[in-house]
């Protein structure tokens, strides 16, 4: 299971917004918390979330890469707060919010979460998390993880003070 | 030196981030790494000993592939080694 802070689930859609028509990625830091119980699945939990370039400007509508030299200081930026990476995300513009074959090939980091969010016509609309799982690159698979969003206290103090406000 | 190790390699490490191995050079440093962790070898390299296309590793902020010397730069106890797979994607369905 993927667990993400409202705020960060919220930024990285918007972030998918702001580089419509083309594609964004980023990088997401965290915990990997092994899951209680026989059986019960681990949690991939989101802490921080790092926006990256996209190095693919020669086809960044339907493309993204992140330059490895960006991820090792992303990496050491993770390292310095007790983080680790634990996924990453990206966009799909006016495509589903489902891996596609050039996700799967591309993906490499056995056992982090892959966020994708579709945006159609600018406006991010569905955002689905695959867990990279298996052992090798040769027996991997992306699997449907599902998604928890966490509200702090204080912002569903809010919603609830606005709401009563309205009433 | 260090080498830090990517997330899903640790379970290669022994959970470890951050290992230390010895070396004079890149290339035997990375040659020690995994004598110390044989396990890490098929995920880093392929069946005929090439690094694999998707595994980057760079000495501090420089990418071995680009050093002059290649595995012959020498390494110090300072220097650290990073491994970092490849981050990549994207619908492809559209020209």
């Amino acid at each position: 299971m993927l667990r993400i802070h409202y705020a960060d689930y919220e930024t990285l859609r918007a972030h998918g917004e702001e580089t419509y028509p083309n594609e964004c990625c980023g990088v997401l830091l965290g915990k990997n918390i092994a899951g209680e119980g026989n059986g019960a699945a681990a949690v991939n939990h989101v802490q921080q979330i790092v926006r990256a370039g996209n190095t693919r400007t020669d086809s960044a509508h339907n493309r993204y890469n992140i330059a490895p030299q960006e991820l090792v200081k992303i990496q050491r930026q993770a390292r310095a707060l007790g983080l680790d990476i634990v996924g990453f995300y990206h966009s799909h513009p006016d495509h589903p919010a489902q891996w596609s074959k050039t996700d799967f090939a591309e993906a490499h980091w056995l056992s982090c979460s892959y966020i994708i969010t579709s945006v159609e016509q600018g406006k991010a609309v569905l955002t689905n998390s695959f867990l990279l799982s298996g052992k090798t690159e040769e027996d991997k698979t992306f699997d449907d993880e599902p998604i928890q969003i966490d509200i702090a206290p204080n912002v569903a103090e809010a919603a609830a003070h606005n709401q009563k406000g309205q009433a | 030196m260090n080498i830090h190790i990517p997330t899903p390699l640790r379970a290669y490490t022994g959970g470890l981030e951050t290992v230390s191995v010895a070396g004079t050079t890149v290339g035997s440093v990375f040659q020690q790494l995994t004598v110390q962790y044989p396990e890490l070898k098929p995920h880093l390299f392929t069946p005929e000993g090439k690094l694999r296309s998707f595994v980057n590793v760079y000495l501090n902020d420089d990418d071995i592939r680009y050093l002059p010397n290649k595995e012959e730069t020498p390494a110090t106890d300072t220097d650290e080694l990073t491994i970092i797979p490849s981050i990549a994607g994207g619908t492809n369905c559209r020209p």
